[in-house]
C-alpha cells in the first residue's frame, strides 16, 4: 500500500438470487447509504457457495468475504441455506483455527424485505475488516499490490 | 501376537471353500523388518499367509473401492470405521464385504524407530508384549512398544471395529477419553502462532498429493487439485495454494476422516496433517455430534441438516 491513509477495505459479498440479492436491491432502492467497499457477486443460493470461492477471494487479495442467504426456513430451494448452514460452520471455524483472523469471513442472513439488514451489516462487516487491516494471510504473492495498481493507474 | 494370528486363519479359512468370498484381504510378512503387506488371497492354500502383529499399518479399506468381487477384509478399528464410512457413501455394497474385526493394541511406526537407531541398519525385529526387540550388525535394542505407536494409534479411541461379520479375539481395550486434547491444547495458542506454525508445517509439502493417494475415503474421480475446469487450486509453489490444498484436502474428509493415519504415514516430508483432520473431526463431534465411521444407520453429517443447528457464527448487525 502506497499510501495507507488510503486503504480501503476491498469485500466480496455472495448474497443468494432470492433474498440477499433482492435485499441489497432494496437498499439502493430506498437510498439506504452503506459502504462501497463491498464487491456482490450474486449466487443461486447460499448453498451454491463452494468453500474454495471464498478462500480463492482471499487468495486473489480481497481483505475479506461474506456470505449472506436467505433466514433458514426460508429458502427458495427450501433447504439449500440449511447445508450452507453446516458448511460455513466448518468453515469458519476452520479458517480462525489456522489463525486468519475471524471477522474476515462471515455469513449472514437477509431477506429480500431487510433492506436496512443488509446496509447494517455491510456496515459492521465493514468496519471490522477496517481496524484488522489488509489481508497479509492466504494472499497469492502475485496478488499482493495487484489491486492497488489498478486503482492507481 | 501369534494367537491373533491363528485366530485370524482359522475365522476365514473356509470362507473361501464354501464359495462366501472371492478373495480375502489381509497382512502378510514383509520382507523387510518392521513392515507387514497387504495381501491378496484367493485360495484356501495360501490362507497361512495371513499374519497379525504390531507392523500391520495399511488401512485396507482402501482396496475395496471399484470392486465387483465379494471380500473379507481383515479390519482393526479404523480400517472397519473406514469400511462403514465407504458404505455409508454407497462406494461398497454390505453384502458385498465380510468383515472380520481384530482388536488392535496400536501399530508401531517404523520411521521412528529407525530415527532412534540414528539409521543402523535393522535386520530383524521382533515383538514381545509391549516391548520391540531390534537385532542387527553388532547391535541389539529392546524398545517400548508404546513409545513407538503412530500418532494416531496413540490417539486412538475405536481399536475395535464398530461393525463386524467375524469377531476374532478379545476386543482392545480403549486407551484413551481425551479424544481432543491435541487439538485443545493448539487452540489455546495465539492465532500468529498458530498461522505461524502450520505455515511452517505446510511450506515443507512438495504438493505430491500422496496423502490423497493414500486416503482411503480420497475416492472422486477427479480431484479438486486436477481439475482444470473449473481450476479450484493454483499449480503454483506459492505457499497459499500449498496451504488451500491442505485446508481443502481436510476440508472434504470432514466428517468422513476415520483417523486412520495413513495421509502422514505415506507423506514424505513429515507434514502435520493429523492437526487438521483432528480439529475438524472436533468441530463434527461438537457442533453436530457425529463421529465417523461408527454406525452404518446415521446421517453423515454433511448430507444432512437440522433446523436447529448452531449458528452463532452468524454474523448479526
Amino acid at each position: 500500500m502506497a499510501e495507507s491513509e488510503k486503504w480501503e477495505p476491498r469485500i466480496v459479498a455472495f448474497l443468494c438470487n432470492w433474498c440477499s440479492y433482492a435485499g441489497a436491491d432494496l437498499a439502493g432502492t430506498s437510498r439506504i447509504q452503506y459502504p462501497h467497499n463491498i464487491r456482490i457477486i450474486r449466487v443461486p443460493c447460499s448453498g451454491r457457495v463452494n468453500p474454495f470461492l471464498i478462500l480463492a477471494s482471499l487468495q486473489h487479495g480481497v481483505d475479506g468475504g461474506l456470505v449472506s442467504g436467505c433466514h433458514p426456513g426460508e429458502c427458495h430451494y427450501l433447504t439449500g441455506n440449511y447445508s450452507a448452514r453446516r458448511k460455513f460452520a466448518l468453515l469458519k471455524s476452520l479458517l480462525a483455527y489456522v489463525g486468519l483472523e475471524e471477522e474476515r469471513v462471515q455469513f449472514t442472513w437477509v431477506s429480500a424485505a431487510e433492506g436496512v439488514r443488509f446496509a447494517k451489516v455491510i456496515d459492521k462487516v465493514t468496519e471490522q475488516i477496517r481496524t484488522l487491516g489488509p489481508i497479509d494471510k492466504f494472499v497469492k504473492s502475485r496478488s499482493r499490490g495487484l489491486w492497488d495498481a489498478a486503482v492507481n493507474e | 501376537m501369534p494367537q491373533l494370528t491363528n485366530e485370524i486363519r482359522e475365522a476365514v479359512r473356509n470362507l473361501l471353500n464354501e464359495g462366501k468370498v472371492d478373495l480375502i484381504i489381509g497382512f502378510e510378512r514383509g520382507t523387510m523388518p518392521l513392515r507387514s503387506r497387504p495381501c491378496f488371497i484367493r485360495k484356501q492354500e495360501h490362507v497361512d499367509r495371513l499374519i497379525w502383529d504390531g507392523f500391520c499399518e495399511n488401512n485396507l479399506a482402501k482396496y475395496l473401492v471399484k470392486q465387483d468381487e465379494r471380500i473379507a477384509i481383515i479390519a482393526k478399528g479404523c480400517d472397519g470405521r473406514t469400511v462403514v464410512e465407504l458404505m455409508k457413501e454407497n462406494q461398497v455394497d454390505r453384502d458385498q464385504v465380510v468383515i472380520v474385526g481384530v482388536p488392535c493394541q496400536g501399530m508401531v511406526d517404523r520411521k521412528r524407530i529407525e530415527a532412534e537407531l540414528h539409521g543402523k541398519a535393522i535386520l530383524e525385529a521382533e515383538e514381545r508384549g509391549d516391548e520391540i526387540l531390534l537385532k542387527g550388525a553388532g547391535f541389539e535394542e529392546t524398545l517400548s512398544r508404546q513409545t513407538f505407536l503412530h500418532a494416531s494409534c496413540k490417539a486412538c479411541t475405536h481399536p475395535n471395529p464398530t461393525v463386524w461379520d467375524i469377531p476374532v479375539g478379545e476386543p482392545a481395550e480403549n486407551r484413551h477419553d481425551d479424544t481432543y486434547a491435541e487439538v485443545e491444547a493448539f487452540e489455546a495458542l495465539s492465532s500468529e502462532e498458530r498461522w505461524a506454525y502450520l505455515s511452517k508445517e505446510v511450506s515443507k509439502c512438495i504438493r505430491c498429493y500422496a496423502c490423497r493417494n493414500a486416503c482411503p475415503l480420497c475416492y472422486c474421480q477427479e480431484c479438486f487439485v486436477d481439475s482444470t475446469q473449473p481450476q479450484w487450486l493454483g499449480k503454483s509453489t506459492d505457499p497459499s495454494d500449498t496451504m488451500v490444498f491442505h485446508l481443502m484436502r481436510a476440508y472434504h474428509l470432514a466428517g468422513r476422516c476415520t483417523e486412520c493415519g495413513a495421509c502422514e504415514r505415506a507423506c514424505p516430508v513429515g507434514v502435520d496433517i493429523r492437526k487438521l483432520n483432528k480439529k475438524l473431526a472436533k468441530d463434527i463431534k461438537v457442533l453436530f455430534d457425529y463421529e465417523a465411521g461408527l454406525s452404518l444407520e446415521q446421517a453423515t453429517p454433511l448430507s444432512t441438516f437440522s433446523p436447529d443447528d448452531p449458528e452463532a457464527f452468524i454474523v448479526n448487525p
